[in-house]
């Protein structure tokens, strides 16, 4: 195998990321709150040796990004929670890493930080935690503890266009990075030999090795101990999508890895050396921020060919697929071809969105991989080990508190 | 004909951060790797308990300012294990303790009905209330509850979660490929709730779940938790072990949901119950001595006592008589992060004394024998027939039974104790229902239209 091996993870979305994803002979719509639907879609995947499977999440109904939900029936208006579908998952999965969707807004840190840091014992250290910002009007009207406003499409455009962001954006980001601070020290709060059984003088803990994370902020402070011991992987890894040098900033103060979104045309290397200079803006040292792309897809099938299918999806939903990420149809060679050439560019790794889950996980699994492996750039079994050393990140990671 | 026996319900907790768990003895096993749990769910399900219970921890217990170092400590995110436990049983009902002051409805009623559908119908939720700033220290509003206003906080959380449950009707999710119409209606999840305690409207993500509504259980001796229990709860946990105050609490709570306009069936009452197994009873109450004689060290005997008396006891000798000082009722608190069950320090102070003066106890041998409420003690058909006749005098519905040993001490109850209450007829050999509502005998409350009308809302 090549000494820069590929990392692929796929991310999950009820039936797909096309909106008429549900409405395909091999989908199944009916299941996607049940148990069976996800260990099916998890075990495809892990049968593919991908590095993870995230699992998406809001706080309100999915639908069009940013804006509030409306009265559309035609398409999947309901989901559960991600962290307890990756819970479910876990124990009948054995290698592939698990990160769910957790928003940072409106939920306790304390609380993120034991049910990620549970998520690793039971998946035996396969733990990650995709980082979400709740921003809209409605899902603050959901917890009704503060008043956010909608920014209007007008005001979006101009971010983007000029990447300065309205106070409030920047206010949810910090808060955010804020969230995972505290997260991070409630993993570290119990050094991993803090545990000792001392049976003879009857301690079952050296409360030395117990710290306060005394954090304050003007978001909240949070005092610990954990009531969790330190997860088996030490701190899971932590991940965001991101969109703008803001958030590139956000992902490089706390996160391990960055999903971004490069055009096909323009290609990534912009958008790596924005997330370069980002890093070195907020001062990151020590492990380097790892860049992950993610793209749509739709794979040739027996079936039908990936444009056929994504030519057949657009009429059922009446409009023209439209996505934040770049959209790949076509066959898993061509794939491999871009996925290689991107690589090439300064991708560290690649997040697969399937337009329709069941299918074009499948086709990854028994297509993409294949193709991958005969060029000899991806793994061909699953060693034993952590998430954090399945993605190349280093396992063995220093506690901040441990003074021994 | 004669009619069917009572059944006995059975739920299974697994030994909590306290001095009753024996992390000393050699079988011990870990307090959070995920295989305890799974040894300990897949156990009671092998002996067709009705569900697993297990307790949250919110904050580590501190003395005088320390973490206690000398129990088990180390507690995991109750939903996250219930949601694994789910794919490792089939039929067991999968019960936590959330709180309702540090979590918000629409998180609580998003994650239940995730476990309800990610279990297929078998979620169930002890609400309880903490109102203390010890607490709140590690979440972001701090101890911003009024004592006073914890049933209000409860029972508007239990009615806002319940009205985001009931935003989605069993009918709502189509799915019909051919049409293309997802949802029946395009205000499915639509809510809204207008409280003290919370102003909250929107749209809820999560489907109409298997049970409908999850399984509610809840705690309460005091008048107002009585009232609040049996006009809201599924189960209510009793303090009472023993006949007949134990029957008088089952009848008093029945009356109540009776007057509430449920039926007496419709609230289940469960008390928890430690237990020893021996060949013999003699047997079985040495090894119950032992048990307590370790778990009950010099030093935890004070710590016990300390939170009656919120005074630092560490001076007295635990092998001499019990302290002669009155309680300090308003000192900051020494013992923090323990829930305080004693209600009058100086009722219950008075009330050791005497026991210590008439059994010449010292003061470790008072604690032995005070803090502990009705175990089950005796040969496997002795604590068989404890448990069955306890439950046909009405003593309870069934009991939630825990050992002391993590996890495999459930084992010999369901090898021994088990197939006696099968062959009275008073536990199921097979489960019968799909749902944990189903095996409890609850109503069916599948369908959010029909509890409404039901209930003439």
């Amino acid at each position: 195998m090549a000494s820069n091996p590929l990392h692929l993870g796929v991310a999950l979305d009820g039936a797909g990321w096309h909106p008429a994803a549900w409405r395909e002979p091999n989908s199944r719509p009916a299941e996607l709150f049940s148990p069976g639907y996800w260990t099916d879609l998890v075990a495809t995947a892990q049968r593919g040796l991908l590095d993870f499977v995230s699992i998406e999440d809001s706080l309100t109904l999915p639908g069009v990004p940013h804006a509030p939900s409306d009265d559309a029936v035609d398409r999947v208006r309901a989901r559960i929670d991600a962290n307890l579908i990756a819970a479910r998952v876990a124990p009948v999965t054995r290698h592939i890493g698990l990160i769910p969707t957790v928003t940072a807004t409106h939920t306790e840190p304390f609380h993120v930080s034991t049910a990620i840091g549970t998520l690793d014992y039971t998946s035996g250290g396969r733990a990650g935690w995709q980082v979400r910002v709740s921003g809209t009007a409605e899902e603050a009207a959901h917890f009704g503890r503060r008043a956010l406003h909608d920014l209007t499409p007008a005001e979006i455009a101009a971010a983007v266009a000029s990447g300065t962001f309205p106070d409030q954006v920047h206010e949810l980001f910090d808060e955010a990075a804020d969230a995972v601070e505290v997260v991070r020290r409630l993993w570290d709060s119990w050094e991993d030999d803090a545990e000792i059984r001392d049976v003879s003088t009857r301690r079952f803990i050296d409360r030395e090795k117990l710290h306060y994370v005394d954090f304050e902020s003007r978001f909240f402070s949070v005092r610990g101990p954990s009531i969790t011991p330190r997860p088996p992987q030490g701190q899971p890894v932590v991940t965001a999508l991101a969109h703008a040098p803001l958030i590139y900033e956000f992902a490089a103060r706390g996160a391990e890895l960055v999903f971004v979104t490069p055009g096909r045309a323009t290609g990534p290397r912009a958008i790596v050396d924005e997330v370069a200079a980002a890093a070195a803006r907020v001062g990151r040292t020590g492990e380097p921020l790892r860049v992950y792309a993610d793209l749509v897809v739709f794979l040739d099938t027996e079936e039908a060919t990936g444009p056929t299918r994504l030519a057949r999806l657009n009429e059922l939903a009446g409009a023209e697929f439209t996505s934040d990420a770049a959209i790949f149809a076509g066959s898993a060679d061509e794939l491999a071809d871009l996925l290689a050439a991107w690589s090439a560019d300064g991708i560290d790794g690649f997040r697969l969105r399937p337009g329709v889950a069941v299918d074009d996980l499948a086709a990854i699994a028994d297509r993409l991989v294949p193709a991958l492996q005969g060029r000899g750039v991806f793994r061909t079994g699953y060693p034993e080990g952590p998430l954090r050393a399945l993605l190349g990140l280093p396992s063995d990671v220093p506690n901040r508190y441990a003074t021994a | 004909m004669s009619t069917p026996r009572k059944q006995v319900i059975l739920g299974a907790y697994l030994g909590g951060v306290n001095h009753h768990t024996a992390w000393w003895h050699p079988e011990a096993g870990s307090q959070i790797d995920f295989s305890s749990f799974e040894h300990t769910a897949r156990t009671a399900e092998r002996g067709r308990f009705d569900f697993f219970f297990l307790a949250e921890g919110l904050i580590l217990r501190e003395r005088a300012g320390r973490v206690f170092d000398q129990d088990i400590i180390g507690r995991p995110d109750t939903f996250t294990v219930l949601a694994a436990i789910a794919a490792v049983t089939e039929h067991l009902g999968l019960a936590g303790t959330i709180n309702a002051t540090f979590n918000e409805p629409y998180e609580l009623a998003r994650r239940f009905a995730s476990l309800d559908h990610l279990s297929g119908g078998r979620a169930a939720w002890n609400v309880v209330t903490s109102f203390d700033a010890f607490t709140g220290q590690n979440f972001r509003r701090g101890g911003f509850l009024d004592p006073a206003d914890r049933y209000v906080r409860a029972e508007e959380t239990l009615n806002a979660v319940r009205a985001l449950w009931d935003s989605w009707d069993a009918e709502d999710v189509v799915a019909d490929k051919e049409s293309g119409r997802f949802l029946a209606r395009p205000d499915a999840g639509a809510f809204a709730f207008h409280g003290s305690q919370f102003d909250i409207s929107g749209r809820f993500t999560v489907p109409r779940s298997p049970q409908g509504r999850p399984v509610v259980l809840q705690a309460g001796v005091s008048p107002q938790g009585r009232a609040f229990a049996a006009a809201n709860a599924d189960a209510i946990f009793s303090p009472y072990g023993k006949l007949p105050e134990a029957a008088d609490f089952y009848r008093d709570i029945k009356a109540r949901a009776v007057a509430a306009g449920r039926a007496a069936g419709d609230i289940k009452i469960l008390p928890s119950a430690s237990f020893v197994l021996g060949d013999t009873e003699a047997d079985a109450i040495e090894k119950y001595h032992a048990i307590r004689n370790e778990q009950v060290t010099g030093q935890t005997a004070l710590i016990l006592l300390e939170q009656i008396w919120n005074r630092d006891l560490s001076g007295y000798d635990p092998e001499g008589p019990v302290p002669d000082i009155d309680p300090d009722p308003d000192a900051a608190p020494i013992i923090q992060g323990r829930a305080f069950l004693h209600q009058d320090r100086f009722a219950t102070v008075k009330r050791l004394r005497e026991v210590a003066e008439s059994k010449k106890l010292t003061l470790r041998e008072v604690v032995i024998d005070q803090f502990e409420r009705g175990p089950l003690i005796g040969t496997p058909a002795q604590v068989a027939e404890q448990i069955d006749s306890f439950v046909q005098n009405d003593g309870s519905d069934g009991f939630i039974v825990g050992s002391h040993l993590v996890p495999s001490g459930l084992d010999e109850f369901v090898d021994q104790v088990v197939p006696l209450l099968q062959d009275r007829g008073a536990l199921r050999t097979e489960y019968t229902g799909t749902t944990l509502r189903d095996n409890l005998g609850l109503p069916n409350v599948r369908s959010a239209t029909a509890v409404s009308n039901a209930k003439g809302l």
